[in-house]
């Protein structure tokens, strides 16, 4: 049994440990160093809340036996988990923190006494209103993730599910959360609690389904935040620094995601909340697609514009995740090099389904870091390139979003690929992107179609190079 | 007049949120996807509670139902605190530099 002063100080030094974690990631070389501080600072707040419980009776043979059923779980998932899965896998993740959030208000709920905050019918007003927002939040962080799970897995349909008077009924919902609050925080009473828990599940619900396939990287950054801040109102209802810290940090990381995943698609954070868009609901409006003349070619075109390149950029989407095209992608830009051609890749800040997804893709398939670029740094050498090779994506590159104001991605940054010399589209159709706006470029006499999965092509290209 | 401790702890709060703001912001985007993974393993310290939560007995039987939404929560918590940290050094694992001779 140790002191609460002396255990407050540890768990500040977790808190600080955590805070080098996420510092630790601003360069990949100092980023495995972070990552062993987080476990370092973890381990710390572990065995200090065991000696400051210091109640050894036979409930902590129990809590060792979970902790390490737990552990295995989520050690056999981390093993597994193909890197393509990764955007499902950290909803998955999130889902949990919230229901341990929820959990976790729960039992403080029924039994106040364990955490110094009054005894049942008699909690603290202040300890009441936090709790209550831990898990309202971590409520809405559970169902909200589980669903976006569902859609990033495929088990769910990806593209919105919207009713009449949606946003009516989400602010209604909203509005008797507060009201269930004031209510629980005057007659203490159980009902109370337990219908604002349910109506938080039914929100985070609602308030995922209508959002779109394309808006994913939003989606999954809000509710990375939305943990962080329901692990914060927890720390607040304990009274622990290391949790207030984490949540603090956790819920500002991932409410600058996505900031920036907004930021890359010119969309305002409101109107990818409140949904609709992507998914095939758009799609009618553009129907008037006058058969316009396509090039389209075969590996053995493609791999004769690529070798007589000097320098290629490739373009990497959600649709070389979906392929698992990395890895042959890696073999072609091999191939290219011995030719001594110039090889570089850009990212855009939304392509794929999380922030950073194809880098973690491209890292797979043992692309070095050094030779993947931001759109920022990488866009003005396109006007310089002789050929850009986009493998699964397309409105990231489409140029309307510069020219034509009425159309929806107008304004969202793009890449420049019209500026060389030929593209290269790998794609399986002709089909719009998640925005549903035709992309003009795939009509232009310098681009080249290769319709084909992304996988299957890039190695034909890589036997024909 | 005493200060409430709760101003404290707020205090605390808001100035790492602003920590957070900054350290987050130099993070370098092509590690994106490891921030989602090391935050989701950090905020898992969540389990503090669960612990507390579990092994709280005021009337001498351990598995009350206050107990058992802590054994429960240990148990999504440790799942997280592993999977997080180990599916963030793989992937971090995986950035490698350009290799410096050139063949």
């Amino acid at each position: 049994m140790i002191s609460a002063n002396l255990s407050a100080i540890f768990y500040l030094i977790s808190g600080i440990l955590f805070i080098l974690a996420l510092r630790g990631l601003s360069s990949p070389e100092t980023s495995r160093q972070g990552n062993f501080f987080g476990v370092l600072g973890m381990t710390i707040a572990i065995t200090v809340t065991f000696l400051t419980v210091g109640n050894f009776s036979t409930a902590i043979n129990y809590v060792l036996l979970f902790l390490v059923i737990g552990g295995a779980i989520g050690a056999f998932i981390a093993f597994k988990i193909p890197m393509t899965a990764m955007p499902e896998l950290v909803a998955g993740f999130h889902s949990l923190v919230g229901l341990a959030a929820v959990f976790v208000a729960i039992s403080a709920f029924l039994n106040p006494q364990a955490f110094n905050l009054g005894s049942p019918g008699d909690i603290k007003l202040a300890s009441l209103i936090e709790m209550s927002i831990g898990a309202a939040v971590g409520a809405i962080t559970f169902s909200g993730s589980i669903i976006a799970f569902l859609k990033l897995r495929g088990i769910m349909s990806g593209s919105p599910i919207t009713f009449i008077g949606q946003h009516f009924v989400n602010l209604a919902l909203g509005i008797s959360i507060f009201a269930l609050i004031y209510y629980l925080c005057t007659t203490q009473s159980e009902s109370f609690f337990w219908s604002m828990i349910v109506i938080s599940f039914l929100i985070g619900i609602l308030l995922i389904i209508p959002i779109g396939g394309a808006d994913m990287p939003v989606v999954i950054s809000m509710l990375n935040s939305y943990s962080g801040w329901a692990a914060a109102g927890i720390g607040f209802t304990l009274e622990n620094t290391a949790l207030i810290i984490t949540g603090a940090l956790v819920g500002s990381s991932g409410a600058i995601l996505s900031y920036i995943m907004c930021k890359g698609m010119n969309r305002s954070f409101f109107s990818v909340i409140l949904g609709g868009f992507g998914g095939d609901s758009t799609t009618g409006k553009k129907k008037k697609k006058d058969q316009k003349p396509v090039k389209s070619g075969n590996a053995e075109d493609a791999a004769f514009l690529l070798k007589n390149a000097s320098s290629v950029i490739i373009v990497p989407g959600y649709g070389m995740a979906v392929a698992q095209a990395q890895h042959a992608l890696r073999e072609m830009v091999d191939a290219l090099k011995k030719n001594d051609i110039k090889v570089s890749y850009a990212v855009h800040p939304v392509a794929g389904r999380m922030p950073g997804h194809m880098n973690v893709l491209l890292a797979e398939a043992n692309v070095p870091y050094d030779e993947v670029f931001e759109l920022d740094d990488i866009n003005n050498d396109f006007a310089n390139t002789d050929v850009a090779f986009v493998i699964g994506a397309n409105d990231v590159t489409n140029p309307v979003a510069k020219t034509d104001p009425q159309s929806p991605i107008y304004g969202m940054p793009v890449l420049d690929v019209e500026k060389c010399k030929s593209v290269l589209f790998v794609k399986r159709s002709l089909s719009p992107g998640y925005a549903g706006v035709d992309n003009e470029l795939f009509y232009r006499d310098n681009t080249l179609m290769l319709f084909a999965d992304a996988k299957k092509m890039t190695e034909d290209i890589v036997k024909n190079i | 007049m005493e200060i409430d401790p709760f101003i404290f702890r707020f205090s605390i709060f808001i100035l790492a949120i602003f920590v957070g703001y900054y350290v987050v912001w130099s993070v370098t985007p092509s590690l994106h996807t490891p921030l989602m993974s090391v935050t989701n393993a950090i905020s898992s310290v969540i389990i503090v509670g669960a612990i507390i939560a579990a092994l709280a007995s005021s009337s001498g039987n351990i598995f009350e139902t206050s107990n058992i939404f802590g054994f429960l929560a240990v148990i999504l918590a440790a799942i997280n605190i592993f999977g997080g940290f180990l599916v963030t050094q793989r992937m971090l694992q995986m950035y490698k530099k350009k290799k410096k001779d050139k063949k």
